[in-house]
């Protein structure tokens, strides 16, 4: 199964400022080379203060509505984020206790696979949705 | 706190120390073979942690740091066994002083070039040719992978007693072989690395020749051989071949959605709806590849990497007509003059007749007519009868399908090709 990791954004990260987490860079540097040495790493990535961020609404007539970033509260923001393949939920709660942050809040969250949608959505949708993914992804 | 989560809760701890245990098992293991030099002593000592662990979280809780926890008894346990044969008490003080210097837990997930040798040691030695491939394929995945008994032989279809009795002849198989526990040098390395290899290429291919279930499958396998791959990647990084191996593993893996119908029929490469192909394997599949073309500085470094590029060729294919089937028929020209065998030249042969048309993959199929290793091998028939059906001759084709079906084990497949022999055509020849 594959657990995504989402970590939360903070003040710093949202400023965009490192200057005083050399230590905790060189921690994390050394986790991910742990993760990658057990196998179970299929991404990860930092993402950049949401101030370069985008966001969209809709509304219910479907029209969009783009607002530029930053956002407020750097709690509820996402600023980092893994995939993991791990045997279990369990699993991935020990595996994040292992980690090196602190004052942090980080979110465990099993993504979906094909099994998890049959019977909720038409075929049809999942079968678009997969075509649809499969273009985007293929770009990438 | 509720009264709910005041009495400790016993399911949750269990839990947590399964899920400890397949983290740190490898490394623990690991950690105790090199200290009493025993492969087999080390699992057992390991596991009488575990038991420990089963034992005492429910009632004390899970310690802050589970992984010392663990090694701090395996070692207590194996310090107490030595002392009592009392021959080697002065070993025993040894290592007592040895287990009191490491006192600070922290020291134990430190992930340092040690517990990193010791862990490839362990795959090494798990994966030593003196013990037969079955051996080797279950005490990988009992002592690298982490998997429980139980599992490993649901895994493979046997009763829990003659997996756990197939894990202990193999531990005596070492110790009595007395095999060292390091990682092999020089001309050794290139054998023994074939070998973890092979090993962790059939517990893929056992999970891929199965097919889907609901709770621990032997689908499950493909996910643990990834692992282990990817592992072995971090650990032995300057190796092609591993990298190679990961990368076949992953984009063949990336298909597993694709290959079943809602019927449960499979389906066969070219007829897969390849939007489901799984996009994030693919990519990394993609990574391992050029990972291992750039270490070795060349296509043809060996069987895996050549494999994988030839996974590659489809999986970079958006839609099955976009397949670069010049490139395939070259690397199985490659892959043949690297390990000639008359599979390679089959799968060679439908290559050049989808890039150059069947008139061209004829000769290839007739010349290995009389092949004896392909004897009982029903695509060969099957792959002929397609190329004649193609060239209009239909009373030959025919003749050919019938004769695949009667070969072939799988009753899909069998009705498949009588489909053929009446006269149907492959959508994807037209």
């Amino acid at each position: 199964m594959r657990v995504m990791v989402l970590v939360k954004a903070n003040e710093d990260s949202e400023r965009g400022d490192y200057a005083g987490h050399a230590e905790e860079f060189a921690a994390m540097g050394k986790y991910n080379e742990e993760l990658l040495k057990a196998g179970i790493m299929l991404a990860g990535e930092g993402l950049t203060p949401s101030s370069e961020g985008k966001r969209v609404d809709f509304g219910e007539d479907g029209a969009a509505r783009v607002i530029d970033g930053p956002f407020a509260e750097a709690k509820e923001l996402v600023g980092g984020f893994w995939i993991w393949q791990v045997s279990s939920m369990d699993e991935a709660v020990e595996w994040l206790k292992r980690s090196p942050f602190k004052g942090a809040s980080v979110e465990l969250r099993r993504v979906a696979e094909a099994a998890d949608l049959e019977g909720l959505v038409p075929q049809e949708i999942i079968d678009a949705e997969q075509r649809l993914r499969s273009q985007t992804g293929q770009q990438g | 706190m509720t009264p709910a989560s005041a009495a400790p809760d016993v399911g949750a701890a269990r839990r947590t120390a399964e899920a400890v245990w397949r983290i740190e098992s490898a490394r623990l293991i690991a950690g105790l073979a090199r200290l009493t030099g025993d492969v087999g002593l080390a699992e057992d000592l390991a596991q009488d942690a575990l038991v420990a662990a089963l034992e005492q979280w429910p009632e004390t809780g899970v310690p802050d740091n589970p992984g010392a926890w663990l090694t701090a008894v395996a070692r207590r346990r194996y310090v107490d066994g030595v002392r009592r044969q009392a021959v080697f008490d002065r070993k025993a003080e040894q290592i007592g002083r040895e287990l009191a210097e490491a006192e600070d837990p922290m020291d134990e997930i430190e992930f340092d070039a040690h517990v990193q040798d010791d862990v490839l040691r362990l795959i090494f030695t798990a994966c030593h040719p003196v013990l037969s491939r079955n051996a080797r394929v279950a005490l990988t995945l009992k002592l690298v992978a982490g998997l429980s008994t139980e599992q490993i032989a649901r895994a493979f279809l046997v009763s829990t007693p003659t997996m756990a009795a197939r894990v202990t002849r193999a531990k005596k198989a070492l110790a009595d072989a007395r095999v060292p526990f390091e990682v092999p040098v020089g001309a050794d390395l290139e054998a023994r690395l074939a070998s973890v290899l092979e090993v962790v290429y059939l517990i893929f291919n056992e999970g891929y020749a199965a097919t889907s279930g609901d709770s621990w499958t032997r689908a499950d396998l493909c996910e643990e051989a990834m692992r282990l791959g990817r592992m072995l990647a971090a650990l032995a990084p300057d190796e092609p071949e591993v990298h190679g191996l990961v990368a076949l593993m992953e984009i063949q893996a990336s298909r597993i959605p694709a290959r079943t119908g809602r019927d449960g029929a499979m389906i066969t490469l070219l007829d897969q709806d390849r939007s489901r192909w799984d996009r994030l394997l693919i990519t990394h599949g993609l990574e391992s590849l050029a990972r291992a073309r750039s270490l070795s500085g060349s296509e043809v470094s060996g069987p895996y990497v050549l494999q994988a590029a030839l996974a590659a060729c489809h999986a970079r294919a958006l839609v099955a007509e976009d397949t670069d089937w010049t490139r395939i028929a070259t690397l199985y020209q490659m892959l043949a003059s690297l390990s000639p065998s008359p599979v390679v030249e089959l799968n060679r042969a439908v290559a050049v007749a989808m890039a150059d048309g069947p008139a061209a993959a004829l000769p290839i199929v007739d010349s290995l007519a009389g092949d004896p290793a392909l004897r009982h091998y029903h695509l060969l028939p099957s792959v002929r009868g397609d190329l004649l059906a193609r060239l209009g001759r239909e009373a030959e084709a025919r003749a050919e399908f019938e004769r695949a079906a009667a070969m072939t084990g799988n009753a899909a497949e069998r009705a498949h090709l009588l489909r053929r022999a009446c006269g149907e055509t492959n959508p994807n020849t037209q």
